[in-house]
């Protein structure tokens, strides 16, 4: 049975109060250096909501703008202001601040998220206008208490800050006195990532023409874990996200392979919708608040505004054959093995080429590559470089020396073969899957052919192995019709006449 | 560099002695190995890691420059690096390590 992909959800929550208080790069450095410069001049480098409106790189996320029009726009494009300020675009939407802290409290079960009152009066309404929510999640949101009470919390009882334009607004509380894995820190960041990850999966099954009952399973591939002291990554993100979301006939689990994930996730899906095992599976997957400002040093030191402000979503529906969606081809599946080794060439190897070889493809024959696609803005002043065109290079590289291509169209792959980047550099929210919805449009539209999703993550930051890791799959239009299973009579007859005759020749050679 | 490399290559250090380390790199560019090779020299220029002031002055080089290259059986260089020799801006990261090996670098 085939796997198609339905559609898909992109979804952006501006949180600049989350960048300050939250990313690990600031809370690391008010430990080790709590006066120092980057401090006090962070603040200054904080993007609004109509500067991040007007960025080019989060409405091609979005889907207002498409990737070859943001390969015409000059680098760096936070210089650049984008002519779509739209919040909501064609797979999902940019979420301010205010409503996505309404959203946590909403996909809170544990009332655990507290607010303000008077700030939750000043923009439920705002909440509720949300194309995205319905009635269900508005009246999950309570009136709020009290600011004194917030800030006893805060002082006294370890709940970690919810700010709002630098005022205190609300709180995440512990959900247990001693249990760090628990704790109001721990809480926040899960809390983030769950109601990052409910936007994103009703964006993709309004995306998807899908209804939420025909959902059977869920697989959450983001990076965080929850669970308490005796079962720190017991799971489950994906039942809980269902749940809030309304899919009242699925459940689902949690798959984990750093920046990998993803791709992991979807060969995951891909697999269970092909086995016949489920219909309809959706991977789904919330953001990151550690890896906000990550690298802010170099982005204050740079003189530039901090572009490490969004929390990232997606979503990714797949169902059946319905013979019109492109499918996934579950043949051409590239994997790091644990014998790959961690040599550059080797991991390409094994994710691009041992899986074209073994189906008699070359590179070329792949229209686009879709690897890490962090949005260079992010990662070049930090010295990290174009991370997508990295990947192109060597991917460029080794066609090279299998003579698939010359080494004079090194400078021209990554134009002809690859995409520029521009998910926000939130882990496993780049690794490959932002640019499936613009794929599965391509593809419907008869402009691309078969395109490759590459998923690598860095698994040695765990300390449980030195190891890499990756995971490869290609997305082609659907195939039509498939054959019907079995063989008729007829044939049968025909293939034993034909038998018969191979072996009475085989005789009669014998005999000669 | 990350401060739990920054952790291991101070305690390795300590344990083998500044003049029997070598640390070899295999970043991507020039900018990020000239940091990593300050880091295990003159100190972690972020003043973030355990390295932070402290002034190894280790031997530092990137695995593509020609002093390490001409160590390796040209067919296992070849295998593990020839893709990323066409890759990587070998002259930049090659006088970023020189620059920084002949600014802070004790041992050669």
């Amino acid at each position: 049975m085939k796997t198609v992909i339905k559609g898909a959800g992109y979804i952006l929550a501006h949180t600049p109060d989350m960048v300050l208080h939250n990313g690990t790069t600031q809370t690391t450095e008010r430990i080790v250096n709590p006066d120092s410069e980057y401090l006090k001049q962070l603040p200054n480098h904080l993007r609004d909501w109509n500067t991040v409106l007007a960025y080019w790189p989060n409405q091609v996320y979005i889907g207002n703008k498409t990737p070859d029009e943001l390969a015409a726009i000059p680098q760096p494009w936070f210089e650049q202001t984008c002519d779509v300020n739209a919040r909501y675009g064609k797979y999902g939407q940019m979420m301010p601040q205010e409503e996505f802290l309404l959203l946590m409290q909403a996909v809170d079960v544990f009332d655990l998220v507290k607010l303000e009152k008077s700030f939750v009066a000043e923009h439920k309404a705002a909440f509720a206008a949300n194309e995205m929510i319905d009635e269900t999640i508005v009246a999950r949101v309570k009136d709020g208490i009290e600011g004194e009470e917030i800030a006893r919390l805060v002082n006294e009882e370890h709940s970690e800050p919810l700010y709002h334009h630098n005022v205190l607004v609300g709180c995440v509380n512990r959900a247990h006195d001693i249990d760090v894995n628990l704790s109001s820190h721990v809480m926040h960041e899960n809390m983030v990532s769950k109601a990052s990850s409910v936007l994103a999966l009703l964006s993709a099954l309004k995306n998807a023409g899908v209804a939420k009952e025909d959902v059977e399973y869920v697989v959450d591939c983001c990076e965080e874990a929850c669970g308490d002291m005796n079962q720190r990554g017991g799971g489950n993100f994906a039942k809980a996200t269902a749940e809030i979301a309304g899919l009242v006939n699925a459940t689902g689990s949690d798959v984990r392979g750093f920046c990998a994930g993803p791709a992991h996730a979807l060969i995951d899906a891909a697999s269970l919708v092909a086995a016949g095992t489920f219909k309809c599976v959706v991977v789904t997957a919330g953001g990151c608040t550690a890896k906000l400002g990550m690298n802010g040093k170099d982005h204050v030191k740079k003189g530039m505004p901090i572009p490490e402000d969004m929390i990232g979503g997606f979503a990714v529906v797949l169902t059946a054959d319905d013979g019109v969606s492109p499918e996934v081809n579950l043949q051409i599946v590239g994997r790091h093995t644990v014998g790959t080794g961690s040599a550059p060439q080797a991991v390409i190897q094994s994710l691009v080429t041992e899986a074209l070889d073994r189906n008699g493809l070359k590179i070329t024959d792949i229209d686009k590559f879709a690897p890490e696609m962090q949005n260079p803005d992010c990662t070049k002043p930090a010295g990290a470089g174009d991370v997508p065109l990295a990947n192109y290079k060597m991917i460029a590289a080794l066609a090279v020396k299998r003579g698939e291509i010359g080494r004079a169209d090194i400078a021209s792959f990554a134009e002809k073969y690859g995409l520029p980047g521009w998910a926000p550099t939130q882990g496993h929210i780049p690794s490959g899957v932002p640019s499936i919805g613009y794929f599965v449009d391509e593809i419907k539209a008869g402009r691309l052919n078969k395109c490759m999703i590459i998923g690598k993550g860095s698994l040695f930051l765990g300390r449980m192995t030195n190891l890499f890791d990756g995971a490869s799959f290609v997305i082609q239009p659907n195939s039509g019709p498939e054959a019907p299973a079995g063989v008729s009579e007829d044939e049968v007859k025909k293939m034993i006449a034909k038998a018969m005759r191979e072996f009475a020749a085989s005789l009669l050679a014998a005999e000669e | 560099m990350d401060l739990e490399n920054q952790k291991r290559v101070l305690a390795l250090t300590e344990e083998h002695g500044a003049e029997n380390i070598v640390v070899l790199l295999g970043a991507s560019e020039g900018e990020a190995s000239g940091l990593a090779a300050e880091t295990v020299t003159n100190g972690d220029p972020t003043f973030a890691g355990p390295l932070t002031g402290v002034q190894l002055g280790l031997s530092v080089f990137h695995v593509c420059e020609e002093e390490i290259k001409s160590e390796v059986d040209p067919a296992v260089y070849d295998e593990q690096c020839g893709m990323m020799e066409m890759v990587m801006d070998i002259d930049d990261i090659a006088g970023e390590m020189s620059s920084i090996r002949a600014d802070f670098c004790k041992y050669l």
